[in-house]
């Protein structure tokens, strides 16, 4: 899964060291074995222990866990529920991959919110008008470089005053995400308002206008958009010069400068990408599965997805099964919470305690061997130094 | 007189890390009114012992007596209140903080009275013969400063032992002189000081006692006169056996042979560099340039000394390409490269060994490997169409450990885990493949043990007479004169001195203009 | 404009003001320290119900505000433990206390009072006679809820607090350099998990009044951004405590002109208003001198011997 380089070791993941490093390390068979012991411990641990505690609170709550987290199995595995969690996993996939290439490169975007939403205005308000001047392809087009174009302002604002001023983008990020937000509740007050309903929304997209569907499924086409775009990112990031780049940023933002590494393009360029990809997400579920968008609607993808990239240690082809899990729980919990009696909410914390129970593992793995971390120690703009030069 | 207990007995103090014996069975102990000298090159264990007597770590084995009573320092402030101050190594002071509120930090009680601080600092300075101004913010203070600042710190509780590691590592020559006149002023109080170093002068000059570490273990212990009795240079071979054994381990500047006055060097040939006029923006750290000139020769070293922070990180950067300057221009061969960026610069062979090792030199989670190649991500043959070839990287990595004598068990380990020696041959083998011509060296043996550190002087010299250019930037006045045909001096970002190394007191020439300009 | 109004709109301008003032207090003791929490959202949502359940079941209000600081310290004990003691990045763990503050505080809610959706009366009010009786003034500051008066006794305090006692200044020292900190013999440790678990309280407290004070009720989401807006207010003033108090007064009268224009034939969309802090926030920051604003060892864990 971090295959990279001479190493086989993944930089931003020191903790995945060759056994080379060990004074006499295991070889061959046992040495993947307890890497899959590793994996197991590490990824599939602190899901399970958020999943037990979550049944603890559905049980504290007054509801039944055994029926709450079987109805979350069958509805979001089986027939019309797998094609929905498939339809879920489309948007996921792409916001889980703009905030992995932020992460490695440890630039904290957290203004997907913003970006998902405005692109979502703007995409939902302007799709009628667009295929009915345009040509099916054009209007698709001119869509998509819309959604992006969206996507790359917003990103590139934290981007420009953390490069050339060195403002902490996690502020300015979130920042321009409120500002987006709002931008996107005037935009669907004011101008893309549908007439005909009194509640703030864009006009529905005709149902023949959206993106088609998988031949004899209920799943459109932007699943395997997602998926392609996961895959060849996966391979970007971990295999090419630029996703090395991008990790040695991460990993020491003085070497890079040092190295001859353009830092603050690169902080420009990640930074957009990461945006962009989050707008082509609000694209894809606009076009795909919702035809329209609302004010003060907030589907929240960026915060409950963020636990699992960190799950998936910022691999694009590690978080595509986990993706995929979260959206079995988010379709079928969906459903199955209304039916315990309980509320949706009771999902976010779940995936917070997913958050939380990695966290606390990786800790307890730290004081194993030290040396492991799913991020680098403590790096955040700039670093604590000393008083000399 | 002599009371009953010394200050300190450290008693068959044994500390291991895994499997590394840090320190093994050490005892010495130190009366007070005297200095006692725990001396040992780097890795012999002296910072181990130091985090004990701090409070920071617990011995394995072993006892430490304060005044005759073992007592078990648990936390630096158990060991404040034993009355054990240290003036560490880096610095402990908060650049961001005044003088009086750095003091204040470790006082008990509720309010702040700064007041009765202020009074308290002006005893100090008296008993120091230091003059600091207890308002002014500690980043704004001088080196030497700062340093009196760390001592009167440590000196705030009254306390009965002053430990000081390596305290004259960063001090001009006046600084130096100033630290033995507050150390002699605190031992005449009945202070026991001891003063943890790898300098044998210092340890000669100052030292009541001397005890001598090697690998861990106490291999000698002298006294004063034992060290004086037949002169100094004898007492210097008698340390230096202790410190390394036989003789062909031992520690050597650069030999006769090497001297750059006996290379000759053909004046008519192209400068390789010419700096001229060169300023930089005031940045969040180091000094910056004011209208820098120089020009470098080929098959020269030029030296460039001055106290620490007083424009030499700015220095290098503008002529490694990190650092854009704001007036000024950079010629290399002849051609204008002020515009050029660091790859460019690479790629004509301009290179720079920073002395940031582990904050900029190196992805301490990387691969050794991966680290050779740092500045050359993405370039043929290593990379092919942006995809890395993993066999190439690895053979290169292979060959320079082999070359350069980089302790590593494999290219794969993570450049992290080495030492800061063979960090420091990681960036030299780096910087000086594929054809240097101006190599920049920043402090380029600070830190290292003696052994790396002669490794490292051979390497200057082996690109100066391959016909490249280095400048050397450093501290370290013996290494400046051992090595440089030329020397600058730089104060506050300005060149105020320079001096031919033409064998007439270049040392002591060198040291005044250092001192000069400092005092200005 | 008229007495009433004039009352009405300062009474709008407090209502909005305080709970953020309490937020950004918390979090300024908190990034002083060296921790960045930018979970605060979740913490005043969190504090805002338990606040509300316990006020609706005793009948107190100070119960009331008691369970919300409580709740907002339990809640930051998580990043207490996990970034402070076991070195997780504080980012992460704050993002996950935002989803986990939001959820818990909106599924308690559905649970027990999705049905009733009740409303608290008035709480008590401190009145401070004969100051109580000055025109539009006296029923604004002089005769307020206990919390009220208390808030900018707790800023005072937090002021002096910083700047003028021991703790306070090895506070800023374990935010400026805890290396520094450990040598003088400070906890860097317990010195940061203090300071976490009081920004929890303070957050809570805010949360608290938002529910208890300005708005009467609870209802899941309330907050609005305004934790990440206390975050911000909390970097602004650098450990300043009167400019935090400023800055949220700022906020506050920004607010209450925004409720005044929509009663105007001026029409401010809502969302403008509700845009409008983070834009100014934006504009601060790219008119200012980036960086130099917060503590050098901010969002740092703490290990000794790591340089």
């Amino acid at each position: 899964m971090t295959g990279r380089g001479p190493s086989g070791t993944n930089p931003t993941h020191p903790g995945r060291r060759p056994a080379a490093v060990l004074p006499e390390g295991p070889t061959g068979a046992a040495r993947s074995l307890e890497r899959l012991a590793d994996v197991l411990l590490r990824t599939v641990a602190p899901l399970l222990l958020a999943l037990a505690s979550g049944g603890l609170i559905v049980f504290a709550l007054g509801a039944d866990p055994f029926a709450f987290y079987s109805d979350v199995l069958r509805l979001g595995t089986s027939g019309s529920g797998s094609q929905q969690t498939l339809t879920a996993m489309a948007p996921l996939l792409l916001v889980a991959l703009g905030l992995i290439v932020a992460f490695r490169a440890q630039l904290w975007n957290l203004g997907y919110g913003g970006s998902y939403l405005l692109s979502a205005a703007v995409v939902a308000g302007s799709a009628p008008d667009a295929f009915a001047v345009l040509p099916y392809p054009i209007a698709l087009l001119a869509l998509f470089v819309a959604a992006v174009a969206i996507g790359a302002l917003l990103g590139l604002v934290p981007a420009l005053l953390k490069a050339y001023k060195g403002t902490n983008e996690v502020i300015t990020s979130l920042m321009m995400s409120f500002i987006a937000m709002g931008i996107a509740n005037l935009l669907i007050r004011g101008v893309f308002k549908d007439p005909g309903v009194s509640v703030p929304q864009t006009r529905v997209l005709d149902l023949g206008l959206m993106l088609p569907y998988l031949p004899g499924t209920r799943v459109h086409i932007g699943v395997l958009l997602a998926l392609g775009v996961m895959i060849v990112a996966h391979f970007v990031l971990t295999k090419s010069a630029f996703g090395l780049k991008i990790d040695v940023i991460g990993a020491n933002p003085a070497a890079a400068t040092h190295a001859g590494i353009d830092v603050k393009r690169m902080i420009l360029v990640v930074f957009t990408l990461s945006s962009a990809l989050i707008a082509l997400a609000a694209l894809v579920d606009m076009l795909g599965l919702w035809g329209y968008s609302r004010a003060e609607w907030n589907p929240g993808y960026g915060d409950k997805i963020l636990p699992f990239v960190f799950l998936a240690r910022l691999s694009p082809l590690g978080a595509i099964p986990l993706v995929g899990l979260y959206s079995v729980l988010a379709t079928g919990g969906t459903i199955a919470a209304q039916r315990a009696g309980l509320s949706v909410d009771l999902l976010s914390v779940i995936v917070a305690l997913v958050l939380f129970f990695m966290v606390a593992i990786e800790f307890l793995g730290t004081r194993v061997n030290l040396g492991r971390s799913y991020l680098g120690r403590g790096r955040f703009g700039r670093r604590a130094r000393g008083g000399a030069e | 007189m002599r009371d009953p207990a010394p200050t300190l007995r450290v008693r068959g103090v044994t500390k291991r890390f895994g499997a590394v014996v840090a320190n093994d069975d050490v005892s010495f102990e130190a009366w007070p009114g005297e200095v006692h000298c725990l001396l040992g090159e780097n890795g012999a264990g002296k910072s181990t012992l130091i985090s004990m007597l701090a409070g920071l770590r617990l011995p394995d084995h072993g006892t430490l007596e304060i005044d005759g009573e073992s007592r078990e320092l648990a936390s630096p402030a158990v060991s404040l209140a034993q009355g054990i101050g240290i003036v560490y190594q880096h610095s402990a002071l908060i650049p961001t903080m005044t003088v009086i509120d750095n003091l204040v930090l470790a006082q008990a009680g509720f309010w702040l009275d700064n007041a009765k601080a202020r009074g308290h600092l002006a005893e100090l300075n008296d008993l120091l013969g230091t003059e600091i101004d207890p308002r002014a913010l500690v980043g704004e203070l001088g080196l030497g400063q700062q340093q009196q600042l760390e001592i009167a710190r440590a000196m705030w509780a009254a306390p009965k032992l002053l430990v000081l590691d390596e305290p004259t590592s960063m001090l001009s020559r006046q600084g130096i002189e100033d630290l033995m006149l507050s150390i002699r002023r605190l031992t005449a109080h009945g202070v026991a000081v001891l003063l943890v170093t790898h300098k044998l002068d210092e340890a000669i000059a100052l030292g009541d006692r001397v005890t001598v570490l090697r690998e861990g273990r106490v291999v000698r212990r002298f006294r004063a006169d034992e060290l004086k009795r037949d002169g100094e240079d004898h007492g210097a071979a008698l340390i230096l056996d202790a410190m390394f054994g036989g003789a062909e381990m031992r520690p050597r500047m650069p030999t006769a042979e090497h001297r750059p006055e006996s290379r000759g060097i053909d004046g008519a040939v192209l400068d390789a560099l010419v700096i001229e006029g060169v300023s930089t923006a005031r940045g969040s750290e180091g000094t910056p340039l004011e209208q820098v000139s120089l020009h470098l020769r080929r098959g020269e070293i030029l030296g460039v000394a001055g106290i620490d922070g007083h424009g030499q990180r700015h220095l290098a950067e503008v002529i490694a390409g990190q650092r854009a300057p704001t007036e000024g221009s950079i010629l290399f061969e002849g051609r204008d490269i002020t515009a050029a960026n660091v790859r460019a610069r690479q790629r004509l062979g301009i290179r720079y060994v920073t002395d940031d090792r582990l904050r900029e030199g190196v992805v301490g989670s990387f691969t050794v490997a991966l680290n050779l190649l740092l500045k050359r991500i993405g370039e043929r043959p290593f990379w092919r169409f942006g995809r890395m070839d993993r066999s190439k990287v690895l053979a290169h990595a292979e060959q320079l450990i082999e070359q350069y004598g980089i302790r590593a068990s494999s290219p794969d380990v993570s450049a992290g885990t080495l030492s800061g020696g063979n960090i420091q041959k990681i960036l030299i083998a780096r910087e000086l493949t594929d054809d240097p011509n101006v190599v920049v060296f920043n402090k380029p043996s600070y830190g290292l043990d003696v052994r790396t550190a002669r490794l490292v002087h051979e390497q200057i010299l082996r690109v100066a007479d391959s016909g490249g250019s280095v400048l050397l930037i450093s501290t370290d006045l013996d290494e400046l004169v051992g090595l440089a045909n030329r020397t600058v001096v730089l104060a506050r970002g300005r060149i105020v001195a320079r001096i031919e190394n033409d064998g007439d007191r270049v040392r002591e020439r060198l040291g005044e203009a250092i001192v000069g300009s400092a005092s200005r | 404009m008229s007495e009433a109004m004039l009352t009405a709109f300062l009474l709008a301008m407090f209502a909005s003001m305080i709970p953020l003032l309490l937020a950004a207090l918390g979090e300024s003791v908190g990034e002083q320290a060296g921790v960045l929490n930018v979970g605060l959202e979740g913490v005043l949502l969190v504090g805002g119900y338990a606040a509300f359940a316990a006020t609706l079941a005793s009948g107190s209000f100070w119960l009331g505000f008691l369970s919300g600081a409580l709740a907002g310290a339990a809640l930051q004990s998580v990043l207490m433990v996990l970034s402070v003691w076991a070195n997780a990045n504080q980012i992460v763990v704050g993002i996950g206390m935002t989803l986990a503050g939001a959820g818990a505080s909106s599924m308690l809610y559905d649970w027990s009072f999705a049905g009733s959706r009740p409303r608290l009366g008035l709480p008590d009010t401190w009145v401070v006679f004969p100051l109580s009786e000055i025109p539009v003034i006296g029923p604004v500051l002089f005769a307020r809820p206990g919390m009220f008066t208390l808030t900018f006794a707790l800023a005072a305090a937090t002021a002096v607090w910083l700047s003028r006692t021991a703790p306070g200044l090895r506070l800023r020292a374990a935010g400026q350099r805890p290396a520094a900190l450990d040598a003088a013999g400070g906890n860097v440790i317990r010195i940061r998990s203090f300071a976490v678990l009081f920004g929890g309280a303070m957050a809570g407290l805010g949360g608290a009044y938002l529910a208890l004070v300005s708005a009467g009720t609870f209802t899941p989401g309330m907050t609005h951004g305004l934790g990440f807006l206390a975050i911000v207010v909390a970097m602004l003033s650098r450990g300043r405590v009167w400019w935090t108090v400023g800055i949220s007064l700022v906020y506050g009268l920004f607010i209450a002109a925004g409720t005044a224009l929509q009663l105007t034939s001026v029409t401010v969309p809502n969302d403008v208003i509700t845009m409008a802090p983070f834009v100014a926030v934006m504009i601060v920051l790219v008119s200012s001198r980036g960086g130099s604003a917060l503590p050098p060892a901010l969002a740092t864990s703490y290990v000794r011997g790591a340089r």
